[in-house]
């Protein structure tokens, strides 16, 4: 007894002067109230030389804190006791978190720099008005694909199809997106609720089985690049990213049309340092900063004046800034609310349960 | 000591049974009968009836059971030799060690070593049999699951076996039992307490595996642990989720109480009725 109290002593005294140790360094470093700014982003997602910059214009320290999904980042919101003054999620997110009151309306006249915003980009279903999000990023869906594996193009999605992928497509494992592909194939809206499309598509999509090798989550990735399969489903950034890691693969996005995705920038509910995170987004908004970016990241930036900063084979890659013709075909993905994804859920499991 | 000191250390126990166990027992049944819109419903219960999530639990059960089978199959007589040899703690702990790494690293390690570039591809061309498939098939989620689960089962078995008093061994040869009727008649059925535990510490789990499923199986293999995950998760439908779950705890307590020796099984029961 007298050892474990012992034990239990030793515990809380390491434990006490740890805590203390924290304080410490934390303070040390200048990570005070009142000069930080909080921002919770997504892992590699913003160049580290931009931040750097920004804490020494602005004279701010900045805590920069990541995500692996928008899922994980709305719950520690919700749960409060966290202080992110901005966050990136993407536009699904931002209408649910609308929705439940997370977010702090923004102060347009402190964001002069919003002008340089691709207007298109702007007023969109998800945040009408842009009342609490600002464009960060955006991309679509489509097909990475080696060319030593297949001839075949992806023009048309009908094209995975085709029997000569037998078992080697890999599809990212999302309801919205899989389910989506297969509306688009049908000509049909990604947004599409009808019962009979929704079947349609399903049916159709159980076909596609034999050539499915497997539906997986960010491994996709590493497993495309690694070449295990000729042709994956997956999202432009990701497909930006295993393209710098394998060069023989190229980027598609199909004619019948795709999603059109973004990532927004907000301020959280929690935010204690408004007046930074208007500055910081302000900071981001700025056509230079922006191109930096979007070096750095690999994904498409939504600011127009930032394209005339980007080497021209980065902003005149139709791939990932694709033409007229073909952005009139994009569709964003509208909040279906709670009962419609479930269904759309359900039909994605049935999908996967289908054996070969 | 007397009653009253007794009960008071009771309080402890009773407050963790009381906090860990029934209330989210409770807080899983009581979310089971709410739909997405929040609305009161048995609906969920009727939707577990129907023909996806039938076969969802049926194909649960199936792999559940390969699982168990192959991990008695190989923790048997890797159990056994292990108490005939030398240095048995230190082989015990060469088992133990994998269960110490992460699962997410030994399934990317898996990710690797099975890819169609992987190790055990390229072993198989220089052998002349030629690259294979083996992520994202049965084979390679049974096998993955097996790796894991093993520990669980070589302890329990390891455990009665080096309980298991030789003299009934040397006894039973010098009655003229042959070593295979020895096995069968004396080891066999005085070790079938660890095969239990064993069967149980990984029957149960592998009913309820996800994450292997998608790594390793490529959600080719769906399982009701995958189900809940996305319930919970991905479509935010708690009501379904907690459905299976509810489910689940059920298909559990019905193998405890299948497996459990009949004798200990009344024990369990008072001890339960206490709680």
């Amino acid at each position: 007894m007298k050892q474990l109290v012992r034990l239990f002593a030793a515990v809380l005294i390491v434990s006490a002067g740890m805590m203390y140790l924290t304080a410490y360094l934390n303070s040390s470093q200048g990570y005070s109230s009142g000069n930080t700014l909080t921002i919770y982003n997504w892992g590699d997602y913003i160049d580290p030389e931009l931040l750097k910059e920004f804490e020494q214009e602005q004279g701010m320290k900045v805590i920069y804190q990541t995500f692996d999904s928008n899922e994980a980042m709305m719950t520690k919101i919700e749960q409060g006791g966290t202080t992110f003054d901005v966050s990136i999620p993407s536009e699904y997110a931002i209408s649910k978190m609308k929705e439940e009151g997370l977010l702090l309306p923004l102060d347009h006249s402190k964001l002069p720099n919003l002008q340089y915003i691709d207007p298109s980009f702007l007023d969109l279903s998800f945040d009408e008005g842009n009342k609490y999000s600002i464009p960060y990023f955006w991309g679509t869906v489509g097909i990475v694909f080696n060319p030593e594996l297949t001839d075949l193009k992806f023009e048309s999605w009908n094209e995975l199809w085709d029997k000569s992928l037998r078992n080697q497509i890999l599809l990212l494992d999302g309801a919205r997106e899989v389910i989506g592909m297969g509306l688009n194939s049908l000509h049909y809206s990604l947004n599409d609720t009808e019962e009979a499309h929704l079947q349609e598509a399903k049916t159709k999509l159980s076909t596609l089985t034999p050539n499915v090798k497997a539906i997986v989550g960010d491994e996709i990735k590493m497993l495309l690049a690694n070449e295990e399969a000729a042709v994956g489903l997956v999202w432009s950034g990701d497909a930006a990213e295993i393209m710098s890691e394998n060069e023989k693969l190229d980027y598609v996005v199909p004619k019948e049309g795709s999603n059109l995705w973004f990532d927004n920038m907000v301020i959280p509910k929690t935010a204690k340092n408004i007046e930074g995170a208007h500055a910081f987004i302000n900071f981001m908004l700025d056509p230079e900063h922006a191109a930096q970016n979007a070096e750095y990241v690999g994904y498409s930036t939504p600011n127009a004046k930032a394209l005339e900063y980007l080497p021209a084979d980065v902003a005149g890659d139709e791939r990932f800034y694709p033409g007229k013709e073909l952005t009139s075909k994009l569709e964003v993905y509208e909040n279906l609310g709670k009962r419609m994804l479930s269904h759309y859920n359900e039909l994605f499991l049935e999908f996967k349960m289908h054996r070969k | 000591m007397n009653a009253r000191t007794r009960n008071f250390y009771l309080v402890p126990y009773l407050l963790w049974i009381a906090l860990f166990v029934i209330a989210p027992i409770v807080l899983i049944v009581y979310y089971s009968l709410f739909n997405v819109e929040g609305q009161f419903t048995f609906g969920n219960y009727a939707k577990f009836f129907t023909p996806v999530y039938m076969q969802m639990t049926l194909s649960s059960f199936w792999y559940a059971f390969l699982i168990t089978a192959f991990s008695l199959l190989v923790a048997y007589p890797a159990a056994y030799l292990l108490t005939k040899t030398k240095h048995k703690q230190l082989w015990l702990l060469l088992i133990i060690l994998p269960s110490w790494i992460n699962l997410l690293l030994k399934a990317y390690a898996f990710l690797g070593l099975f890819g169609t570039y992987g190790f055990v591809n390229s072993v198989l061309e220089l052998v002349g049999i030629g690259t294979q498939q083996i992520l994202f098939t049965d084979f390679s989620f049974v096998f993955v699951s097996v790796y894991i689960f093993i520990p669980f089962m070589i302890l329990p078995i390891f455990n009665s076996l080096e309980e298991l008093n030789p003299s009934l061994i040397y006894a039973a040869r010098d009655l003229g039992a042959s070593p295979w009727t020895t096995f069968r008649r004396v080891v066999f059925p005085l070790t079938l307490s660890g095969v239990k535990s064993g069967c149980q510490a990984v029957f149960i789990p592998a009913l309820s595996l996800f994450m292997i499923t998608r790594l390793i199986a490529g959600n080719r293999v769906i399982t009701l642990g995958t189900a809940i995950e996305q319930h919970f998760l991905v479509t935010q439908d708690w009501g379904m989720g907690a459905t299976i779950a509810v489910f689940l705890i059920i298909a559990m307590a019905v193998i405890m109480l299948l497996t459990g020796s009949r004798k200990r099984g009344l024990q369990d029961d008072s001890k339960k009725k206490a709680v």
